[in-house]
């Protein structure tokens, strides 16, 4: 019950004897913005005189072509680099006075920070900086990291920690392979891949739930598991028969009639496959359900507080094991993607890691749909940023880029990103 | 928790005094340590038992075969039976022959020269795996073996072929750099979480990552790499910084065993006998209590992950100075995810740990031939690890499976597990699932098990 | 409705928590069931409340025998309980909390938050609460956490309500408030049982008693007995309910806060501006309403909690730079305010919880830098202290766990009475545990100060404060509202833990009665025929 002692304690405090003042103004994120706009005042320094910096911001099979664009590199640098310090100014202004920023200032900061970079990436490369490509291949990296942070989300709020949404991602991905190739149809694997992770799911609360084993315990078991069970099928039936068990079928791209003509945007969002509509979906549903709906209020109720859902009648641990299949279905699913939405056929350890990353974007998001979406985004974009720096030959090298997400999470979870607050139950086995 | 529980020559003294429920706990409770006693290791025994069961599925299910004989089935059911049992046979005798004793070799060298190798590949894991104990033990969960065994086989590669020293010291240098490197990679967990709270179990698993891409970096660096050479490797450790063999140019073993032996001592001293130790513990049960008593939670947080970062990182160190001997990007393979398994099996102790260790680089060791002479992949010990584990983990699921009593000698009843809310009066449901989180959701309470 | 138990009885493992127990709640009725800490009340509601299952015996309401598979049923059933560590989840709003559970929902699952809205505010309306619907239950004081509690069972339509310990977080004047809402409802019709192990509530609020010692009934009573009667009931021999001591003979000042301010984790000022004075030989008890600052008062004189502002005196020494650690060793002798979260570490054995605070220092450690802990010495001394302060156990080398809560905490007062003090601290000694431990706990605090050692005791207890204390400081959102004599009337103390002065809370209280004190004033008068 310390809760209520911090309780009372925040009730009693009265509005003439505020505490501002007492503690000092923390200057952490006006200092990171300062730090990245010098960065971006280097950037703009050290561009060639007279260097271009050229974007293509078309793709293939655009209605109407744009052309590439063109920018000289330095005074475009220098422009960047004064919004940039001007922004950090504001962010010392607000600060200064305590106030707030909006989610605004960093997302605005973010593009032109990230653009300021380009420029001078780009600058006299004699490459093209595609940027449509690089955005559609940041959503496409995006999508198993979003269907993997939903299913952390959804078993997370109620309370049962998920460190196997990589083997989820991983079995999803061995069984929509095997299916599709079995039945040479990739809408099968789609179909079968939920299976797969429900099932990872159903031991991983099967475990915590049934035996309360630890949860992270079990999570990290259950990733040696499925490395070592798609491991061994691969190399046996898979390599032994891999016209019957392991060909490549791919998901067919749906453009939508419309939306996906509009410049940029359209080709990156609308012009996807069914998985990807699927996810757009599904990220909305759980964002309305989870707060607005019985299924959410419970799940919460027992993510936080698994003994006061038990007093008004809510069967905690049913909640719980419903919650984690369904959450492994959600990252079978995602898992999808590596083989039949890719059009690839199933290797090793495809997955590569794929599932921490999620796990990231869900705790930089704060176990928030929209937030863990934003994140997974941020993530994905960084790394095919990576990638493409490696194609067109920076001095950066992509796997700075590669470790961001993961160098970001740490500093989110060592509270640097705002206070990180997890669902209060997570991770406690309910007895009663 | 420690071992002075069963210390020799500690009298049960003052049982006289107990009375009311108390007592009735107290007799309960040793009869429960007692059968824990004779019923943990069985249940270590029955868990590889299920653990092969599965693997035997595994086998059979992808030997053709026997897929061909399950085809005629009803016809000849012998004919399937007796391919299974030759099939298996042939499959579990090479992981047997490859990781104890080799009966078909051709002399003795070869034919005891398998239990060497479990002993080579069980090195790093006996290390990585006590790092990881003392975590458990400390109440941290430590999933960066991967990267502190990364960081510590890359610094003490490094040191091994850029310096050139005498030979011992050269060595010895090496180590150390190991140690460090492992222990810095440790070292940012423990200092972030003592500092700022960050969740250990969170940031570790961020920082193999880093650490993967951080090795990949360096080796297309041309300072790091193999000179003259285009492939990611780095050149080969001086002859100087190995580890010198303990038997002789025709077995693997090096001294990295003699390292394991010492490690496993020194943190059964640290743990049970030191006040460094006795710190650690207390922060691991009861945190808060920990501070009320004066204990510096902050700084023995720190230090718990430095610790169990350098001794992987030493796990790595001597990884590569011992058998390696080159850096390549898949240097710790799955060796950081292993110790945890190892630390697991071995309760978290450090003569479990280390037997641990043995049992899965037996596996290790085993697989290999097993791959070589039947086909079967090593992907197959995974599989086994994993389930053996699961398992351990949950004890009552193994009785269940062999029809077992429960523990504490009475029926199993569905509705028994609920807890009592006075003190110690059900401790029978708690006890008996090893890995049982405890309030906090992190810590896990290997303590249940370490009472005995 | 009427509720009736008939030789209900459940065990965990050998432990029998509830033995037989038999009684009845009449339609309208205000049972109280009165019983020690760990005598088992608990159990029996949750039994009823259907959380347990019992091993024997049946529940009727009405006359009808019920068994409920969950607490669901028992709700169903029209059972509604506000358990003494509230079941709100604290990132809710109002309406939220009251809804879970028993959602109203439109198409899809989706919840009428208009309709759940609008239940809250019709019930608290019809009891002249004031709640707001759309606050969060983390941002609400105690006194209207309870509140919503009511509303949760209400809204349920309850015609049993189970109250545990209701009043352990409530000043005596929020008590009477709370005493009013009882009767309202008795005269609806609902039927209430009120758990505590407060004689003096007991009293003025019920209309019968029953009384449980070690999980068995051991009479039934109504609110005519007297205190010395009840207490003797609830623990089964003669009890002295206040513990013998000798007038303070207070020397000179020995430890002094100044200005004292503390901040929570979340900014906000828990201990403000705090001033105090504690003499030798003198027991100075900081009353209050839980959560109120004391803990972390003390928190801050341990030195686990860093003050904003202040400095913490003893005997002319600044603590302020010095470490817990440093603390302990000039002198600081602490009992923490939750025994099994700060006190001990129930896992360590009783010789290791012995040396928690000493365990590196010598004799108790040797080697260079004190690094190697010397077992044997270890045992010998947790085996000799043990003994002085009759702690039953099997042995030093079982873990502590397995004690009870009262032999527990004589482990945690041998640790701290083992060193030489200068300043003895304990935040809530006694709670939770039995009439016989906290005997125990008084007659040891008391021989402290007849040492010569300043004490400081922060209790929530108003009958432990007016036991123990010579001076008692009442604090109240963080700071001191007064301090006073012992001989201050209960209603004044309790006016003062609201916030009110000491001098405006005299007039209030000259005027103005509760009915704890009125019940009080009868037994007296009674008592004295």
């Amino acid at each position: 019950m310390s809760q209520t002692v911090e309780t009372t304690a925040v009730a009693a405090e009265s509005p003439k004897n505020s505490p501002t003042g007492v503690r000092p103004i923390s200057w952490k994120y006006p200092i990171t913005y300062a730090i990245l706009a010098v960065l971006g005042l280097i950037f703009a320094l050290t561009n060639p005189a007279g260097g271009r910096t050229h974007f293509r911001m078309a793709s293939a099979g655009d209605f109407f072509e744009i052309p590439i664009i063109e920018l000289p590199s330095r005074p475009a640098g220098w422009v960047l680099a004064a919004v940039l310090l001007a922004l950090a100014a504001f962010a010392f202004r607000q600060a200064a006075r305590r106030a707030r920023t909006g989610l605004w200032l960093p997302l605005l900061f973010g593009v032109l920070f990230v653009l300021a970079f380009l420029v001078w990436a780009g600058a006299d490369r004699g490459a093209v900086i595609p940027l449509v490509t690089m955005l559609t291949g940041a959503l496409a990296l995006s999508v198993p990291l979003i269907f993997g942070a939903m299913c952390g989300l959804v078993g997370e709020r109620s309370g049962v920690i998920n460190i196997a949404i990589e083997a989820q991602l991983l079995a999803g991905a061995f069984l929509a392979a095997v299916a599709a190739s079995v039945f040479t149809n990739a809408y099968m694997g789609l179909l079968f891949s939920p299976l797969a992770g429900a099932m990872v799911g159903a031991v991983l609360v099967f475990f915590s739930v049934r035996y309360q084993v630890n949860q992270i315990i079990v999570g990290v078991v259950l990733n040696v598991l499925i490395i070592g069970l798609t491991g061994f099928l691969f190399s046996t039936a898979l390599s032994d028969n891999p016209g019957l068990w392991n060909t490549r079928q791919q998901l067919p791209e749906l453009p939508i009639p419309l939306l996906s003509q509009i410049p940029v945007l359209g080709p990156v969002l609308f012009d996807q496959t069914i998985l990807v509509y699927l996810m757009y979906v599904l990220v909305a549903v759980l964002n309305v359900f989870l707060f607005r709906s019985r299924w959410g209020l419970r799940t919460r109720a027992v993510g936080e507080h698994p003994k006061a859902a038990d007093t008004v009648g809510i069967k905690v641990n049913r909640m719980r094991v419903y919650n984690v299949i369904l959450a492994g279905g959600i990252a079978g699913l995602g898992g999808s993607f590596f083989t039949i939405g890719q059009g690839l056929a199933f290797g090793k350890e495809m997955s590569a890691g794929a599932g921490f990353i999620a796990l990231a974007a869900m705790i930089l998001g704060r176990w928030n749909p929209i937030g863990a979406v934003l994140a997974a985004l941020l993530f994905g974009f960084s790394t095919s940023l990576g990638n493409v720096l490696a194609a067109i030959g920076t001095p950066v090298p992509s796997e700075a880029l590669l470790m961001l997400p993961y160098v970001i999470t740490i500093f989110a979870v060592a509270g640097f990103v705002g206070r990180i607050r997890p669902p209060a139950a997570n991770g406690t086995p309910y007895v009663k | 928790m420690t071992d002075s529980g069963s210390q020799p020559g500690t009298s049960p003294a003052q049982t006289s005094k107990q009375e009311g429920p108390w007592a009735e706990a107290e007799g309960r409770l040793s009869r429960a340590l007692r059968d824990l006693g004779q019923t943990s290791w069985l249940v270590t025994v029955l868990s590889v038992v299920v653990a092969l069961v599965v693997g035997a599925v595994l086998i059979l299910g992808a030997n053709e075969q026997v897929q061909g004989s399950l085809s005629y089935f009803f016809a000849q059911p012998t004919d399937f039976l007796e391919t299974s049992f030759q099939v298996l046979r042939e499959a579990y005798s090479s992981l047997f022959r490859g990781a104890v004793f080799d009966w078909q070799a051709s002399s003795v060298e070869r034919a005891i020269r398998p239990l060497t190798e479990t002993m080579v590949y069980s090195v790093p894991l006996i290390l990585a795996g006590l790092g990881i104990a003392i975590g458990f033990r400390s109440g941290m969960l430590n999933i960066g073996g991967q990267g502190q065994i990364i960081l510590g086989a890359t610094s003490a590669g490094f040191l091994g072929y850029a310096l050139s020293l005498p030979v011992g010291l050269h060595v010895l240098l090496a180590l150390a750099g190991g140690i460090i490197g492992g222990a810095i990679w440790g070292g940012i967990a423990g200092v972030l979480k003592a500092r700022t709270g960050a969740n250990e179990v969170i940031v570790t698993i961020m920082l193999n990552n880093i650490a993967i891409y951080l090795l990949a970096w360096l080796l297309k660096q041309e300072w790091f790499k193999q000179t003259g050479s285009n492939q990611p490797l780095s050149s080969s450790v001086d002859d100087s910084a190995q580890l010198f063999s303990l038997l002789g140019p025709g077995f693997r073993l090096h001294a990295g065993f003699l390292i394991a032996i010492l490690a496993t001592v020194f943190v059964w001293w640290l743990l049970e006998r030191s006040t460094i130790g006795f710190e650690f513990r207390a922060i691991g049960e009861n945190p808060e209590a920990a501070r009320t008593a004066g204990i510096n939670v902050t700084k023995a947080t720190a230090l718990v992950l430095i610790v169990a970062g350098g001794l992987a990182g030493l796990g790595g160190a001597a990884h590569v100075l011992g058998t390696e001997y080159r850096i390549a990007g898949g240097i710790a393979g799955s060796l950081g995810f292993d110790a945890i398994t190892v630390a697991l099996l071995g309760r978290s102790k450090p003569l479990g740990t280390f037997l641990a260790g043995l049992l899965l680089g037996g596996l290790r060791a085993g697989g290999v031939l097993m791959q070589a002479q039947t086909g079967t992949p090593i992907d197959i010990v995974l599989v086994l690890q994993a389930v053996i584990v699961l398992m351990i983990a949950a004890p009552p699921l193994v009785r269940t499976i062999f029809f077992l009593p429960r523990a504490d000698g009475r029926p199993r009843l569905r509705k028994n597990r609920r807890r009592a809310q006075a003190g110690g009066a059900d401790e029978s449901a708690s006890r008996e699932s090893t890995l049982a989180t405890a309030s906090s959701g992190s810590a896990p309470t290997t303590t249940q098990e370490a009472d005995k | 409705m009427k509720l009736e138990l008939r030789g209900v009885t459940k065990r965990f493992g050998s432990f029998t928590a509830n033995d037989r127990i038999s009684l009845t709640v009449e339609p309208g009725e205000i049972h109280a069931l009165l019983g020690e800490n760990g005598a088992g009340k608990s159990t029996l509601m949750n039994t009823i409340y259907g959380l347990y299952a019992p091993d024997e015996g049946e529940i009727r309401l009405d006359d009808e025998p019920v068994s409920f598979n969950g607490p669901g049923d028992a709700v169903a059933a029209g059972i509604g309980m506000v358990h003494q560590h509230f079941m709100l989840i604290p990132v809710f709003t109002v309406t939220e909390s009251v809804a879970l559970g028993y959602e109203p929902t439109r198409a899809a699952g989706i919840m009428d938050m208009k309709q759940a809205r609008e239940k809250v505010l019709e019930i608290s309306g019809r009891f002249g609460f004031d709640v707001d619907p759309d606050a969060r239950i983390e941002d609400l004081p105690v006194g209207a956490q309870q509140r919503v509690e009511i509303i949760k069972a209400l809204s349920r339509d309850a015609k049993v309500l189970i109250l545990d310990e209701p009043t352990a977080v409530l000043t005596p004047q929020e008590t009477d408030e709370l005493i009013t809402i009882m009767g309202q409802l008795r005269d609806s019709g609902t039927s209430i049982v009120f758990i505590t192990h407060k004689l003096r509530e007991v009293r003025a609020v019920a209309d019968r008693i029953t009384v449980i010692r070690r999980g068995a009934v051991v009479g039934e009573t109504t609110p005519k007995s007297t205190e010395t009667e009840l207490a003797g009931l609830m623990v089964g021999r003669e009890v002295n309910l206040t513990t013998a001591k000798e007038p303070a003979v207070p020397g000179d000042v020995s430890f002094s806060v100044q200005g004292l301010t503390v901040l929570s984790p979340m900014d906000k000022v828990v201990v403000d501006n705090v001033d105090l004075e504690v003499r030798r030989g003198e027991i100075l008890v900081i009353a209050g309403v839980d959560g109120n600052g004391q803990s972390e008062l003390a928190q801050a004189i341990l030195g686990i909690r860093e003050p904003v502002a202040g400095r913490i005196l003893l005997d002319d020494q600044d603590l302020a730079p010095l470490s817990v650690k440093q603390r302990l060793a000039a002198g600081l002798g602490f009992v923490p305010e939750d025994r099994s979260t700060d006190g001990v570490i129930g896992a360590f054995t009783v010789t290791e919880n012995y040396v928690l605070d000493m365990y590196d220092t010598a004799p108790y450690a040797g080697g260079p830098g004190n690094v190697a802990l010397r077992l044997p010495v270890m045992r010998k001394a947790a085996q000799t202290q043990a003994e002085r302060f009759d702690v039953r156990m099997g042995s030093v080398d079982a873990p502590i766990s397995t004690l009870s809560g009262g032999n527990q905490q004589k482990v945690v007062l041998a640790r701290e009475m083992s060193r030489d003090l200068r300043l003895f601290v304990a935040s809530q000694p006694t709670r939770g545990l039995d009439v016989g431990s906290i005997e125990f706990v008084h007659r040891t605090v008391i021989e402290e100060r007849d040492k010569g050692t300043p004490c400081v005791i922060v209790s929530t207890e108003l009958d432990e404060a007016l036991n123990l204390a010579d001076r008692i400081a009442v604090m109240y959102r963080g700071r001191i509202v007064g301090i006073v004599p012992v001989t201050t009337s209960r209603d004044v103390l309790g006016l003062m833990m609201a916030g009110v002065p000491l001098e405006e809370a005299k007039q209030q209280a000259a005027t103005h009665h509760t009915m704890l004190s009125e019940a009080d004033e009868m037994a007296e008068a009674e008592e004295n025929k």
